[in-house]
């Protein structure tokens, strides 16, 4: 005799829903399933018209982001067997658009994420003949950990100011600017501060430090938006007081 | 999108948490503990000497400022999470407040 | 076929029913206590530079059973603003000693540390 579970979906379908719906689904239950395997099962043999993202089931790939029981967790690292005897709530992420069913609309991160220049700027152009850029295991050591970020976005659904002000740049993308401005080979620091250190960068986040606590891979945002307020801070007032200090 | 002129805001907070973690609560045990259980008695003399001393003038002036500043903010930005708008009226009662007491406390300091 | 992506708005009480978003509450609301606090201070000095009377006016308020009262909710509000304050430290301030990295608390126990001399240094200053 095998146990089933309940799956309580959020629904969202444009064509034929007004506003999303909560639809029940039993699964078997299996002690190494994760609800990402759960919904696989009803994918293939409950209820195909269900929708969600999902590719490597191996929390590397960052596409299986999902609020489970009112927490952001990817769908492929949430094991059953730590929901037993509960029935199970699944929802979007949270603070972005319902495009349907499971799936959200990241466009905003998208545009959050390339306007904060995640990517070496060189100091100036080298030759490829010139050689590669030496970094040290120290300097590398300086901002491994943000690059481990996997974009999946459960920070900014964890962020209650990503909630409140659509126009947060928020935790990944700034962790991922504090990354590249720690980068020993990097001197982009400047260009990035523009949308940093602007009104809707740093200064909306209020160290709540929910991003940090829900990040599959430890990237730590919140410790690199609190790095940055400090270091943008100083650097504002360097601008102001310093005698010759362009502004 | 422009630079923010928070940091000026914002480093006043931070310090001001410091300050206002290091020393409020031991300020606390003597005026609401020690002072009425007769423990300490904080006599007007002493008190008053330690007000006249241009270092004692800063200690307290910080001591205040500090934690009022940080306070405020704090406050503003807590409004905004309880889904105030971030506006005038917010700004004006949260550093408004803020103001008022640094500049009583000044006063003070000036003609003790 | 169009696309019509649904948003759901945060409501008012997001922060209530999830145990992580009220503690984030209370620790913010740890300023409103430093804050009536600070008013207090402020009340004080303004009674000590109005002279020996009103000082001591000030001294027996401090005594009544509400003012004791206010002050040790004051008390356990700032408290734990220290406790908290002194824990996010780390991730605000990370220090490295030749390149390595000092452990998270060791900072939150300089922290604490730097709590019991300047509490000391007040207490043997008012004359304890």
């Amino acid at each position: 005799m095998s146990e089933d579970v309940t799956l309580e979906i959020l629904r969202y379908r444009s064509e034929l829903d007004s506003e999303p719906h909560f639809q029940t689904y039993t699964v078997p239950y299996r002690d190494d399933w994760v609800v990402l395997d759960a919904l696989n099962h009803i994918k293939d043999h409950v209820d195909a018209t269900l929708s969600y993202r999902w590719s490597c089931h191996m929390a590397i790939c960052g596409s299986c982001g999902m609020m489970i029981n009112g927490e952001p967790k990817l769908a492929c690292h949430a094991f059953l067997r730590d929901y037993r005897h509960d029935v199970i709530r699944i929802e979007p992420l949270d603070h972005f658009p319902i495009e349907r069913d499971l799936v959200t609309v990241m466009d905003s991160f998208m545009e959050k994420l390339s306007s904060v220049k995640p990517y070496v700027i060189a100091k100036q152009k080298k030759a490829l003949s010139d050689g590669e850029n030496l970094q040290t295991p120290l300097q590398l050591m300086a901002f491994k950990q943000y690059t481990l970020c996997i974009n999946c976005l459960l920070c900014y659904a964890a962020c209650p100011q990503c909630g409140l002000n659509e126009s947060f740049v928020g935790p990944a993308a700034l962790a991922l600017a504090h990354r590249y401005n720690l980068d020993s080979r990097d001197a982009g620091k400047e260009q990035r501060a523009d949308v940093v250190a602007s009104n809707e960068g740093i200064w909306e986040c209020t160290f709540v430090g929910a991003c940090s606590d829900v990040c599959p891979k430890h990237v730590d945002p919140a410790a690199a938006i609190q790095q940055t307020k400090i270091s943008a801070s100083l650097d504002w007032f360097k601008a102001r007081l310093l005698p010759g200090a362009h502004r | 999108m422009a630079r923010s002129n928070k940091p000026i805001l914002w480093l006043p907070f931070a310090a001001g948490g410091l300050v206002a973690a290091l020393i409020i609560p031991v300020l606390i045990l003597i005026t609401g503990l020690l002072v009425p259980l007769g423990i300490l008695p904080l006599p007007y003399d002493k008190m008053a000497a330690f007000a006249h001393n241009p270092l004692g003038k800063l200690i307290l002036f910080g001591t205040v400022a500090l934690p009022a500043w940080h306070a405020a903010h704090r406050l503003r930005m807590t409004a905004h999470d309880l889904g105030f708008s971030d506006g005038v009226a917010v700004k004006v009662i949260c550093y408004g407040s803020a103001w008022a007491l640094i500049a009583i406390t000044a006063a003070a300091l000036v003609i003790v | 076929m169009s696309r019509r992506p649904y948003t759901r708005k945060v409501k008012r009480s997001w922060w209530l029913g999830r145990r992580r978003y009220v503690v984030y509450m209370v620790r913010e609301l740890t300023s409103l206590f430093v804050g009536l606090y600070c008013a207090l201070l402020v009340v004080g000095l303004w009674r000590l530079a109005e002279g020996r009377a009103a000082w001591d006016g000030f001294l027996d308020a401090l005594s009544s059973p509400l003012g004791v009262l206010f002050q040790l909710v004051c008390l356990a509000f700032a408290a734990y603003h220290s406790v908290t304050w002194f824990a996010l430290t780390p991730k605000a301030m990370p220090l490295a000693v030749r390149g390595e990295p000092v452990p998270a608390k060791a900072i939150v126990g300089m922290h604490y540390g730097a709590w019991a001399v300047v509490s000391l240094i007040v207490l043997i200053a008012a004359g304890i």
